[in-house]
């Protein structure tokens, strides 16, 4: 039996977007990543933590992600017309929380008040869910329309957060306890990113995906494995063990799995943002007279 | 109710690419960038061999998910269904690119001529800066569209009321009309043959019907 081939010309198959460069990858590396500081922040801080730098910390990322992003648009001195859509659009309704982080976050450095700390949480936490679905909207780009898509990303935010936490406890929270459950804490959201992360990736193989997206996840699948979660995990159990150098080891963590979910959100906003491409269910009819079967070049999966 | 559509029979286009020089010539685009353009598909192994043409542009969606994402609502869908961009309030953010399933839109942040950094003539009168920056893709020619409720002719009917790329089309493969005309020839065209709308599956509504065979 003959294997049917496409040749396709220019542009039919999916091909890299080039649009969104590292500064808006930037935006849900640190914006992800801070948003979950200042949920897991405003958590850490009903057990009496003094929290203020790590919301001050928080406040920066969110801040660096939404400069790097103004960096990139056309036109960055429109940028108030971003508030202009929020009935649909989820980048609309990132911006909005933006300054409800920021006013919050201030008042509750300026007054320290604990409603303040948590109402900064909260927002912080509304960030990292809208960008998560900002990812989800974008039709032309499958791995990001994926509906395991979403949880992933938001659920990588939360860990940042948490593995930022697990950075910052051996400073700012003096009991054993209390880094203990920390490193908990953030064990705990590991194991649920990487169950969402394979999650995903079976996802994108069975229901088919850009070959390109597929090649690009399945190349740091393996790495982010191991030094993104198994070795961060291994810290961490020293740090719940209460071993010698916990607190080194909590450190050591946090950044370990911070770093796999900055790459992981890099990878998927740059390296596996493959476009859709173009496909027709049915070849016309000319020639022979008869139709031929439906083509989708450039996707692959199981 | 008027809701305009393109019908496009793959079994009458021979590639000529006469529809992208038309849009480019109508539409002033600069270099590197094609609102409307032809795709290429050779499929099969010999002796079954197939090669197909498919032009694709902005599909003019009903439920378009660049109006939905646009944080700025510079991206609007018209009650006639054609989907518009307002140059002067996009940001240039390419959420809607990213949105789009068709990569029907693009953003060129700086002026670009066919030959080097100065317009030629033509470009000069017809270079457009507020395009700059800014997303931008086929308008099913918004422009002679709305001169037809001036003139009372008829898109698709009135070559000076319809799109550029229609009008070109050697092998009369593309029409253009009123969906909710019964008499329309796109409504005749989609009621006579088999059609099938680009990703129809992710629920876009597109505005292009592909025919593909009789009915």
């Amino acid at each position: 039996m003959k294997t049917p081939k496409i040749r396709a010309g220019e542009r039919v198959a999916p091909r890299q977007q080039h649009n969104w460069d590292w500064r808006a990858a930037s935006n849900f590396i640190a914006g992800g990543a801070g948003g979950g500081l200042l949920a897991f922040a405003a958590f850490a801080s009903l057990w009496g933590t003094d929290v203020r730098a790590l919301l001050v910390a928080g406040m920066a990322l969110i801040g660096a992600g939404l400069t790097c992003v103004w960096f990139e648009i056309g036109k960055p001195w429109r940028a108030l017309n971003v508030y202009r859509h929020a009935t649909t659009s989820w980048m609309t309704r990132e911006a909005a929380v933006a300054p409800f982080v920021f006013g919050c976050g201030v008042l509750a450095l300026l007054t320290g008040q604990l409603l303040f700390v948590l109402l900064t949480g909260v927002f912080g936490a509304c960030f990292v869910y809208a960008q998560a679905r900002i990812l989800a909207a974008d039709k032309g780009i499958p791995a990001w329309r994926h509906p395991r898509c979403l949880p992933l990303v938001a659920a990588t935010g939360f860990a940042e957060g948490a593995s930022l936490l697990a950075v910052a406890a051996p400073f700012v929270i003096p009991q054993v306890a209390g880094q203990i459950a920390v490193a908990v804490c953030a064990l705990v959201l590991l194991l649920v990113r990487v169950l969402l992360w394979r999650n995903y990736l079976r996802g994108l193989r069975t229901d088919g995906a850009p070959i390109g997206s597929l090649r690009a996840l399945s190349a740091i699948d393996g790495q982010f494995l191991k030094y993104g979660n198994l070795l961060p995990a291994a810290l961490l159990l020293v740090g719940v063990l209460g071993a010698p150098l916990a607190g080194a080891a909590l450190v050591l963590a946090g950044l370990a799995a911070v770093a796999g979910g900055w790459w992981v959100k890099y990878t998927l906003v740059r390296r596996a943002a493959f476009t859709q491409g173009f496909a027709l269910p049915h070849l016309p009819v000319r020639g022979r007279g008869t139709s031929g079967a439906g083509v989708k070049p450039g996707w692959g999966g199981v | 109710m008027t809701r305009y559509a393109m019908t496009i029979d793959l079994r009458r286009c021979v590639g000529c690419q006469t529809c992208t020089a038309a849009c480019k010539n109508a539409n002033a685009t600069p270099p590197g960038v094609q609102w409307r353009r032809v795709l290429d598909l050779e499929t099969g192994e010999f002796p079954d061999v197939r090669r197909s043409f498919v032009p694709v542009a902005c599909m003019h969606c009903d439920e378009p998910p660049c109006e939905e994402v646009c944080p700025t609502k510079a991206t609007t869908k018209r009650p006639d269904g054609l989907v518009a961009i307002d140059y002067d309030t996009c940001i240039g953010c390419a959420n809607c690119v990213m949105a789009c399933p068709y990569e029907a839109r693009s953003i060129v942040h700086e002026a670009k001529f066919a030959y080097g950094d100065k317009p030629i003539k033509s470009e000069e009168v017809r270079f457009d800066p507020s395009r700059i920056s800014v997303s931008m893709k086929c308008t099913f020619c918004i422009d002679r569209i709305d001169l037809a409720a001036k003139t009372g002719q008829v898109p698709g009917r009135d070559p000076d009321v319809t799109p550029a790329c229609v009008n070109s089309c050697i092998s009369g493969a593309m029409a253009f009309g009123d969906l909710d005309d019964p008499n329309s020839k796109v409504s005749r065209l989609i009621a006579e043959n088999k059609t099938f709308r680009m990703h129809e599956e992710l629920g876009t509504g597109p505005g292009v019907y592909y025919i593909w065979d009789k009915g």
